[in-house]
């Protein structure tokens, strides 16, 4: 079955060329990604985050098994999903990188500049709490986005992460709705999903985390934040702040009620 | 020893379908760092995988063979609750070994 669909792909790719292609070549990618994900290398980063979240570790000599994602100490199966979330321990709203790195702080006694100097993937490797990240998000597989809206500072986050969407900064004057705000737009060979419908937002959730074919690293949504800033021209936003848990509220909100695939691949 | 592969191994008709994910770099040898050192070549060299005793796949593998790859073959005479064994060993005659029940 899956050789068929190769060869449907690479078929489709060709007849792409000739401009009378039924199907863009944005659909052939679609193809490609999804026969990719059956056998993700992701899975690996899963399994070493799980070994990481049991295994006791820093100067308290602890697991992460207490840490708790918004359902319970421990309790990993549904959490992403349901991130970000009102922490009442902290009194913020978190999305799900933010809560793990807090864990390892706060269970762990790992220093939060020791955590963040490599924030993100390099060819250097994955950084542990991004193999974390892509454990906890694997245990939301197939299951339906469900970001609370019940607590005020959650309402409040949401709004914020509107506003932030609209508001139009940096030398090319834009905003994350120059791109993402309606439907149908472009750029080079990249569709670019109208994040303020359910149907677009949930593409902004779905695939991430993401394992990088080039680098073969996991990127997760803190990382797509702030590359978005990058191309934006805007100065880097700091890595776990407010601002970016609002916009990937925002993002998940309107995403809510479909369903998540569990960690992707990109390019 | 490496981080551990993740075999699935299924039972379709009279024969099995085995899909394995490996951890490893993969590094060809031929790239530098940033600060222009070549990287030295690592990477897997031989994969074998067996069943009751009997090697159903073996392979010799170079530098071509991408970053933590993907391995799907198919082999005949298996049964459901059969154990298989996957095993490869690199350039750094570091090993790895799995075993996988055929589902």
């Amino acid at each position: 079955m899956n050789t068929r669909l190769i060869l449907a792909a690479l078929a489709g790719t060709a007849l792409a060329g000739t401009a009378l292609a039924q199907t863009s070549p944005t659909d052939e990618f679609q193809k490609f990604r999804d026969v990719m994900e059956e056998d993700n290398p992701a899975e690996l980063f899963e399994a070493r985050g799980e070994e990481y979240w049991k295994t006791p570790r820093g100067p308290k000599n602890a697991s992460l098994e207490q840490c708790d994602l918004g359902l319970g100490p421990g309790v990993v199966k549904g959490a992403y999903v349901q991130m970000p979330r009102y922490f009442a321990d902290v009194g913020q709203v978190m999305d799900a990188e933010r809560r793990v790195v807090h864990c390892m702080v706060t269970l762990q006694g790992l220093k939060y500049e020791d955590i963040t100097r490599q924030p993100f993937s390099n060819d250097k490797g994955t950084p542990d709490h991004v193999s974390v990240v892509t454990y906890v998000a694997g245990e939301s597989r197939d299951m339906k986005i469900a970001v609370p809206q019940a607590h005020p500072k959650e309402r409040d986050t949401y709004r914020i992460g509107q506003e932030i969407f609209g508001f139009r900064a940096g030398p090319y004057d834009f905003a994350c709705s120059t791109c993402h705000g309606a439907d149908g737009r472009r750029i080079r060979m990249q569709d670019l999903p109208n994040l303020t419908k359910p149907e677009g937002a949930v593409k902004g959730i779905l695939g991430w985390p993401g394992y990088r074919m080039t680098g073969g690293f996991m990127l997760t949504s803190q990382w797509r934040m702030n590359d978005c800033f990058r191309q934006q021209r805007f100065p880097e936003p700091k890595y776990l702040s407010d601002t970016v848990t609002a916009i990937l509220a925002y993002q998940a909100v309107n995403a809510n009620g479909q369903l998540y695939r569990g960690p992707g691949i990109k390019r | 020893m490496a981080d551990p592969m993740k075999i699935r191994a299924t039972l379709q008709g009279d024969t099995v379908e085995v899909r394995v994910l490996m951890a490893h770099n993969m590094e060809t040898g031929a790239r530098k760092d940033s600060s222009g050192t070549p990287i030295p070549a690592h990477f897997i060299q031989t994969v074998n995988a067996t069943h009751n005793g009997k090697v159903v796949f073996a392979a010799q593998w170079g530098t071509a063979i991408a970053k933590n790859p993907f391995l799907q073959f198919k082999f005949k005479g298996g049964a459901k609750g059969d154990k298989l064994q996957l095993s490869w060993t690199d350039n750094k005659n570091a090993s790895r070994t799995d075993e996988a029940t055929i589902g």
